[in-house]
């Protein structure tokens, strides 16, 4: 949250203060400024969310213990998937909520575990290949599981899942206020989801400042060494994992009630890519990079999308490209620039402010 | 020197998959001893490390701390009794500052009032490594590298430390520096177990050394003794 701030440019090293309450305007106010530009990018925003909190889980794995996990999408898959089992008319399961989602967390968890142990001695690159296989076992296990008995519903995915119902509230219905106001639910899968990051960002930034963020910045930067001062490090890789793949599990249980339709080319490799995409451009291994990494990967194509037809249409009379081809195009050159310019990120990690798990003096015992 | 050795091998072997690099050695260390274990490379020094330190396996043999067998004893509760291990290549944490790694040394540690005290200690040892405390360790030279890698072992407050090659591609100035450095370690009773292929120097060192060869040892002998040694002149010292 104060790093978020801080890294606003221009305000946020004059007036702190100022800039952390322009940070929480924006987060609060962010869906009505959406809604100037139509109803498409409230959707937009809330998407953005779960990407902000996919890309944190990442960045438990990927930057804080330095295991590079390229099928991180599998988790997402796990707690969307168990979403659509337990509350849809799938398996005639509609659970709570409150119930479902917590599961999800746990499955993608377990899935995290069973993923790490096999994977203990790898490091690099190896360790890469064999999570981008698992990820795409995962999402053929998915897109298969229909027969002989049919378990996902196979590529047509598994629909008419159950909205999030909030102590009896159903959010995915308009929420009147009075005879003249109404509110749509899409705002109010909003503040579900900021509450979720909020939540997520707290827990993070207390993990990483205790003695098993520093674990894991041990074993990132020197694994022997990290054995050599007591670190058991097979538990705390294990512990990366499956703690990676709690976000994961939980903001796929939210994207599935969100969505209301699940199917296994959601959880393609591209998006694994993707999600590592906004960690590395944000800024590996720093919360607020993650963050601003994650929001702006969510936008640029949206952005493109809405601005490439007119433009080109303006200019040339008629479309040359294809927005989705133009996508990828600025996409890769964005990351090229970025690495160019700023291979740490937008908002590096290793700078004094904002390497927290670090802390030198006193308070750096416990 | 009491009864039992703070460390013994006993026909200990260590293999990589099918290959046995340490083809069972015998060797021991008394309290407060400054051993070393010298040899050509290849020789098995690192890998009997290693194994003693608990992040490799051993295939067969025993290895009694304090006469207790640790061989299924995983490396970090190693540490937890007081073995501590220097890796070869330093090891230090690159992307922390000085006091940062040295801190990191203490993980396993409660004792808050204790840490301060031996931060204190290292740092009257280590005089060059107090300047530069809040420098980031991966831009240090080597030799202060050794020496913050060496200081964080200290911090955990080991009863035995094991030193794998300190003096590894670092000036000779900067290597007797180091070694200056191991003997206040050892004078303040600390027993060291230290691997090196600078043989000249660590018999000059050490009360004992073994010589290690092919994976076993094939000489042992107080440090003197090895030295006007023929055969150790001729294979180790060049003569």
């Amino acid at each position: 949250m104060n790093e978020l701030a801080l890294a606003i440019p221009w305000l946020g090293k004059r007036n702190p203060a100022a800039a952390r309450w322009v940070l929480v305007l924006l987060a609060v106010g962010a869906p009505l400024i959406a809604m100037l530009f139509g109803k498409s990018w409230v959707r937009i925003l809330d998407f953005a969310m779960l990407y902000v909190m996919l890309a944190i889980g990442l960045n438990l794995v990927v930057g804080f213990a330095g295991l590079l996990d390229l099928g991180y999408i599998a988790f997402y898959a796990v707690g969307a998937y168990t979403f659509a089992f337990l509350a849809s008319p799938h398996f005639e399961l509609h659970l709570p909520f409150w119930l479902v989602l917590p599961l999800g967390a746990v499955f993608a968890a377990l899935a995290g575990i069973i993923l790490g142990l096999p994977t203990l001695r790898l490091r690099g690159d190896y360790l890469a290949i064999v999570t981008l296989g698992f990820g795409e076992i995962v999402r053929i296990f998915m897109n298969n599981l229909n027969h002989p008995i049919n378990i996902t519903n196979g590529p047509q995915g598994i629909n008419m899942i159950d909205p999030l119902v909030l102590f009896g509230w159903d959010i995915s219905k308009p929420l009147k206020v009075g005879d003249e106001i109404t509110i749509n639910s899409l705002f109010l899968y909003y503040y579900v989801f900021l509450a979720c990051v909020v939540l997520s960002v707290v827990f993070v930034q207390r993990l990483q400042v205790s003695r098993v963020g520093r674990a894991w910045a041990a074993i990132r930067d020197d694994e022997l060494a990290a054995k050599a001062i007591g670190i058991n490090t097979r538990n705390m890789k294990l512990l990366a994992f499956s703690l990676g793949a709690t976000f994961g599990g939980v903001a796929g249980g939210l994207f599935a009630a969100f969505q209301g339709f699940v199917s296994p080319e959601s959880f393609s490799l591209m998006e694994s890519i993707a999600v590592l995409t906004m960690i590395v451009f944000g800024g590996m291994g720093n919360l607020a990079g993650v963050i601003v990494g994650a929001l702006a990967l969510t936008a640029l194509p949206e952005v493109l999308r809405h601005v490439a037809v007119p433009v080109q249409q303006a200019v040339f009379g008629h479309v040359l490209l294809d927005p989705e081809v133009l996508r990828m195009l600025l996409l890769s050159l964005a990351m090229i620039f970025m690495m160019l310019l700023r291979p740490a990120g937008l908002i590096p990690a290793y700078s004094r402010y904002s390497r927290p798990e670090l802390v030198v003096g006193k308070e750096a015992g416990r | 020197m009491s009864a039992t050795p703070l460390l013994q091998l006993r026909d200990l072997r260590v293999a990589y998959g099918a290959i046995e690099a340490v083809k069972g050695i015998s060797l021991e260390l008394a309290h407060g001893e400054l051993v070393s274990l010298i040899g050509a490379n290849g020789a098995g020094k690192t890998t009997t490390l290693n194994a003693i330190a608990g992040t490799l396996a051993t295939a067969g043999g025993e290895l009694l701390y304090e006469g207790k067998g640790i061989e299924k004893l995983p490396a970090h509760l190693r540490l937890r009794r007081g073995l501590a291990l220097v890796p070869e290549g330093r090891g230090i944490f690159t992307r922390l500052t000085v006091e940062e790694n040295l801190r990191m040394g203490a993980y396993c540690r409660r004792d808050e009032d204790g840490v301060e005290a031996d931060l204190e200690r290292v740092f009257t040892m280590l005089p060059r490594v107090k300047e530069r405390l809040q420098q980031v360790a991966g831009t240090l030279s080597g030799g202060e590298q050794q020496m913050v890698a060496i200081g964080r072992a200290l911090l955990s407050r080991p009863r035995l430390l094991l030193l794998d090659e300190p003096s590894m591609g670092l000036a000779p100035l900067v290597v007797e520096k180091i070694f200056e450095v191991i003997r206040s370690v050892a004078a303040e009773g600390v027993t060291i177990l230290l691997v090196e292929q600078n043989a000249n120097l660590a018999l000059e060192f050490s009360q004992r050394a073994y010589v290690m060869e092919s994976g076993r040892i094939t000489l042992a002998g107080t440090g003197a003794e090895l030295l006007a040694d023929p055969k150790v002149r001729a294979a180790y010292l060049g003569e």
